[in-house]
């Protein structure tokens, strides 16, 4: 008990001193989870589309382990990234290891899965209503994609969202790919497991709640700039 | 080359006539309408009349090409591609896309490349015709019922359709929005819209129709002039049906 009370100090001591080291251990956990974020939306949103208005053999079967993918172990897809960026790798000479760049490919590979298949599945509802519509319309492939990615928006932000909530608080695969290097990948989540090591229980408390209050942060950020768009009818 | 090309576009300048040749629709292997054969020619209101469950909406899916067919044909003066953007629907539930007023009277535009503020423009004008100027910028799903219906008339009619079908377009509607909704179809049909409307209203159809097409049981079970309908049924059904008795 008396250590989260001290952590709750910590983490208002280092907010309020405005920690340099503090401010850069944030600042990359933002720029790795949203950059994955993008890049993982771009990915997945379009992918859940299509998955909704093509009928191809296997496609039940395709969302089945796109839904499976969801629960990818971050640790495994840390060390797959690990051994595909290592100098022995196929991509080694990148030299990609050990750097942002390779957490944020790690991030997108355990993303992506969850915002395609939540994606997938509002989507999946807008299609039953709007199928008529865009069929008697004669839409496109790419024009019905489009109609439901945008009309579904709102839905698709929450998936969006889902996705960030899993990477800032993920650790097993930047841990690998990124090795927490002081200055240069270190993240709030590993420099969490770097502090709880070493026993400094109250600062990695401190951490804790800064990541806690980041993620609120983020989360109520984009709902009010999407609300303030329009009346909340859909 | 152009010359000919130009002069085979002026001769096949319509997808009509449409024409059903023991056409089947089949729903899980039950034949739900068909074998149907009917020719819908080059002009005219056609008033597709029935009862409940008779097939009126299947009907018209199927002649619309929403409704997969299971027998026969469905063959129109134009290939399939181009047939399917000169043909518009308005559906018996209406279908509300998650947009503002104009935006969704201007989404068939927009698909067919029409820049946003020409298609704005052109919406905004069919919105007065049908009556919603007041309610451009209002969200389309938040619209009454008969609105809504209105909306899905002027999205139909925006792309200058060759055809046009109905389903119950009235349904919602009071006396006035009715009139009124009948008065732009015979201003589209004077601008050389083919229509198909399916209706209970006895009143309308004999107000709008030049023919008639009685479904009964999934089947054409007589279609001719309206005149002659209506003056002078020949089967008991629709003589019963006409005269506003419960058709067994
Ligand atoms: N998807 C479906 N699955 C099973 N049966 C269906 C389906 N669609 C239509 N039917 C059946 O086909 C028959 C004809 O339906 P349809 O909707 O064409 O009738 P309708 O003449 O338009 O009726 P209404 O006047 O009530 O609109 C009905 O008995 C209906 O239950
Ligand atoms: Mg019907």
């Amino acid at each position: 008990m008396n250590e989260i009370t001290q952590g709750l100090a910590e983490a208002g001591r280092l907010i309020f001193s405005l920690d340099p080291d503090l401010l850069e251990i944030v600042a990359l956990s933002l720029r790795v989870t949203l950059s994955a974020v993008v890049i993982a939306s771009a990915i997945g949103l379009p992918l859940g589309a299509w998955l909704v208005v093509n009928r191809f053999r296997f496609r039940r079967h395709t969302i089945a382990v796109l839904n499976a993918l969801m629960g990818l172990p971050p640790v495994v897809v840390g060390l797959v990234v690990y051994m595909l960026l290592s100098r022995a790798g196929p991509f080694g000479v990148l030299d990609l290891l050990f750097t942002p760049t390779a957490m944020i490919i790690a991030q997108v590979i355990i993303i992506t899965p969850l915002i395609a298949s939540i994606s997938h599945q509002t989507i999946r509802d807008l299609w039953a209503e709007y199928h008529d519509l865009l069929i008697s319309l004669s839409a496109t492939r790419r024009q019905r994609i489009a109609a439901l990615l945008w009309d579904g928006r709102r839905a698709l932000l929450t998936a969006m969202l889902a996705g960030f909530g899993r990477g800032i608080g993920e650790v097993g695969a930047i841990m690998i790919v990124g090795g927490n290097i002081d200055h240069s990948t270190r993240v709030l989540t590993t420099a969490i497991s770097l502090e709880t090591g070493k026993g400094n229980f109250a600062f990695a408390m401190g951490l804790g709640f800064v990541l806690i209050a980041l993620a609120v942060l983020v989360n109520l950020t984009i709902h009010s700039l999407s609300r303030t768009e329009r009346a909340s009818v859909w | 080359m152009l010359q000919s090309e130009t002069a085979q576009k002026t001769v096949h300048n319509t997808i009509l006539p449409l024409t059903l040749t023991g056409a089947i629709a089949k729903i899980r292997g039950k034949t739900i309408v068909g074998p149907i054969n009917l020719t819908i020619g080059p002009q005219g209101f056609t008033i597709v009349m029935g009862p409940n469950g008779s097939g009126k909406t299947t009907l018209l899916r199927l002649m619309h090409g929403l409704q997969r067919i299971s027998g026969g044909t469905v063959t129109c003066g134009l290939p399939d591609a181009q047939a399917r953007v000169r043909q518009s629907y308005v559906f018996q539930t209406p279908i509300m896309m998650r947009r503002i007023v104009v935006d969704s009277i201007a989404y068939p535009l927009r698909l067919r490349g029409v820049d946003k503020k020409t298609a704005r423009t052109k919406a905004t004008d069919w919105a007065e015709r049908v009556g919603l100027g007041h309610a451009l910028d209002r969200p389309a799903p938040v619209l009454s019922g008969g609105e809504k219906q209105k909306l899905s008339l002027a999205r139909a009619l925006i792309s200058g359709p060759d055809i046009l079908f109905l389903d119950e377009p009235c349904a919602n509607l009071d006396g006035r929005a009715t009139r009124e909704i009948e008065t732009i179809l015979r201003q589209a049909q004077a601008e050389g819209t083919r229509l198909v409307m399916a209706t209970h209203d006895m009143g309308q159809a004999r107000r709008l129709a030049s023919d008639v097409v009685f479904m009964y049981g999934g089947c054409v079970h007589e279609t001719g002039p309206a005149t002659a309908f209506f003056s002078g049924p020949t089967t008991p059904q629709a003589a019963a049906f006409i005269s506003g008795d419960i058709v067994e």
